[in-house]
């Protein structure tokens, strides 16, 4: 156990680097959710697929970095066809019936993820620019793209919370989440702007798939996994607070990480029992915006 | 109505009929649809009459099926008499830790802590060694229902079990019918309606929604202990929120908020299902019946918001009117 310190910073880097990829995801859940009123269970879905369309470009192209444009282009049309073709009927109803049109939407992904990639495991390479390590001690190194992961996380972040708080259409975005009726009628088009936060939203998800397929691989099954994982993360945080998400994100990123070191056979219950114990004592979560 | 109940008491007639046809297979089909029905009529009470959209319903299941087979004895049979209250008091008594949890939350919260929790118990029984982990664990012998040593049926004979679980569905039908019209079922919709104005009406809204999980998670227990019965096995897939989800989805198809849309919705789902899986139609498609079934899904959410029931309903309340004319 001579190198134990440096074992444990190793994970808690990953463990950073996983919550600040689920805080990716789970705002842009949280940004459907919160100004639409959508529960998106596809959410995962849109991961699923941004990695493995990251594994099929980087197979055709033979580069990340010219599929990542062609990627997102193609994710943010799909999530505006979705959102103009079925979501837009769905805002009045309640939340059961989104919660079933997205579970079918669910089914057809991954069917469709079967009947064109099959049901194996593939690896995505990382790009050559980005595979050294920096080495920590004689024995052990941490891998740089995982350094990348992190800061694309946190620079996307950065460029929300511009966008949201600092700009015009960010305003927009807030009023309309407040009264729609109200922002409707001072003549802005609401309709597009739920159309785009929607694809922008989803957009986001496939980003969090892409950056994160060269380190996790892509896999059946990997969007359901995450998503649950997604929905921890916004119940413990508090719908609505991007703060909350953000500071729990990086709290279960961590306890799974460490968890599944330490206890690798209850590493799949941990975060729940976590979520547990946070409900217990805020059942509105870590931060509620009221 | 009198109509729609007519059209009731003949399918009610033309499901008993099956096993007449002598065919396994349909008396097996047949079987599994009806302890869905159970499982779905159970939700129905959820979310139908206490407006609870539950995701993780599916664990209730699971734990019971477990129980079942973590009781029996390996290689003989247990009593059916002690052996299913137990399972019973399992789930409830589950649902009762977890149901004082999940109901501090309400909305869509409580659609993803259920789902959350349907999970962790899902990850308990996948990651852990207490039943078999991911490969799951079989029950060899089905418990027997034998009185003084006398054998009043035999669960291993598909029939027998036809039986069995056809009078269980209708009991858990009529019960939860008497339990929707009793003051409790009428406290539930109120609270599903405005809990607000029923608070003030002196309703204090856990006691009642606790009640309705707890019962709705001991009737799904029950679906759960019948399931393990007849396929003899049991694995983690069985508490996974897929398995919530569908039968959330049959419970829609068939319509929320009437017991028979419950019934209705697992028929048509499971038949559906057999035929998009079915080689002779589809050939090699088949394999992907959940493409069919995932666009199904969508149409009927945008199509048929009210489920089948709604058409059935129609249907018993024209004919009348044509009659009087």
């Amino acid at each position: 156990m001579n190198g134990w310190p440096s074992e444990f910073f190793i994970q808690l880097l990953n463990g950073i680097q996983y919550g600040l990829l689920l805080f990716l995801l789970a705002s842009g859940l949280s940004l459907i959710f919160g100004i639409m009123g959508v529960l998106n269970l596809a959410h995962g879905s849109f991961y699923m697929v941004g990695a493995y369309l990251a594994f099929w470009l980087a197979r055709e192209i033979g580069n990340l970095w010219l599929a990542i444009p062609i990627e997102l282009a193609m994710v943010l049309l799909i999530g505006v066809i979705l959102e103009s073709t079925l979501f837009s009927r769905l805002y009045h109803r309640d939340h059961l019936q989104q919660v079933l049109l997205s579970f079918g939407l669910i089914l057809i992904f991954e069917e469709l993820r079967s009947i064109l990639f099959g049901d194996d495991v593939h690896s995505v390479p990382v790009p050559p620019l980005l595979s050294a390590s920096i080495p920590l001690t004689g024995t052990l190194s941490y891998p740089v793209y995982r350094l990348f992961i992190s800061g694309a996380c946190l620079v996307v972040a950065g460029l929300m919370y511009v966008v949201i708080q600092k700009t015009r259409i960010g305003m927009m975005i807030r009023a309309g989440s407040t009264n729609r009726e109200m922002v409707q009628s001072l003549g802005i088009n609401i309709k597009l702007i739920y159309r785009w936060v929607f694809a922008i939203g989803v957009t986001l998800a496939a980003l969090a798939g892409l950056i994160a397929a060269p380190v996790s691989s892509v896999y059946p099954g990997m969007g359901s996994q995450i998503l649950i994982i997604c929905f921890v993360v916004v119940v413990v945080g508090g719908i609505g607070s991007i703060k909350g998400a953000m500071i729990s994100a990086l709290i279960i990123g961590i306890v799974d990480t460490l968890g599944q070191v330490v206890l690798p056979e209850f590493s799949g219950v941990a975060v729940y029992l976590l979520m547990a114990v946070i409900l217990l004592w805020r059942p509105q979560g870590l931060f509620r915006v009221a | 109505m009198r109509i729609g109940r007519f059209i009731l008491v003949l399918g009610a007639v033309c499901v008993a009929l099956v096993p007449l046809t002598g065919a396994t297979f349909y008396v097996q089909l047949v079987s599994k649809i009806m302890i869905l029905a159970i499982f779905a009529m159970s939700l129905d009470l959820l979310v139908g009459s206490a407006g609870l959209v539950s995701l993780g319903h599916a664990a209730f299941f699971g734990v019971a099926g477990y129980g079942i087979a973590l009781l029996s004895p390996k290689y003989q049979a247990a009593s059916l008499w002690w052996t299913l209250p137990a399972v019973l008091i399992v789930s409830a008594a589950l649902a009762l830790i977890v149901g004082l949890l999940v109901l501090r939350t309400s909305g869509v919260y409580f659609i993803m802590v259920t789902l959350a929790f349907g999970q962790m118990l899902y990850y308990l029984f996948h990651d852990t060694k207490l039943g078999g982990g991911s490969d799951g664990i079989y029950l060899y012998v089905r418990p027997e229902p034998s009185i003084a040593g006398y054998r009043l049926f035999d669960l291993e004979k598909p029939v027998h079990f036809f039986y069995f679980v056809f009078v269980i569905m209708l009991g858990v039908y009529f019960l939860l019918k008497r339990i929707l019209v009793s003051p409790f079922g009428h406290v539930l919709a109120g609270l599903r309606v405005n809990e607000q104005r029923m608070r003030s009406l002196g309703f204090p809204p856990i006691p009642y929604k606790l009640g309705a999980f707890v019962l709705a998670a001991t009737l799904t227990g029950l679906a759960g202990y019948l399931s393990a019965c007849q396929f003899g096995f049991v694995n983690p897939e069985m508490l996974s929120w897929h398995y919530s989800a569908t039968v959330l989805m049959m419970l829609i198809l068939g319509g929320v908020a009437r017991l028979h849309g419950a019934i209705l919705g697992a028929f048509a789902y499971v038949l559906l299902q057999e035929l998009l899986a079915s080689q002779a139609l589809f050939g090699a498609i088949a394999k992907h019946w959940q493409l069919g079934m995932g666009v199904l899904i969508v149409l009927s959410v945008l199509l048929l918001p009210n489920g089948l029931a709604s058409l059935f309903d129609q249907l018993s309340r024209v004919r009348p009117t044509q009659t009087s004319q």
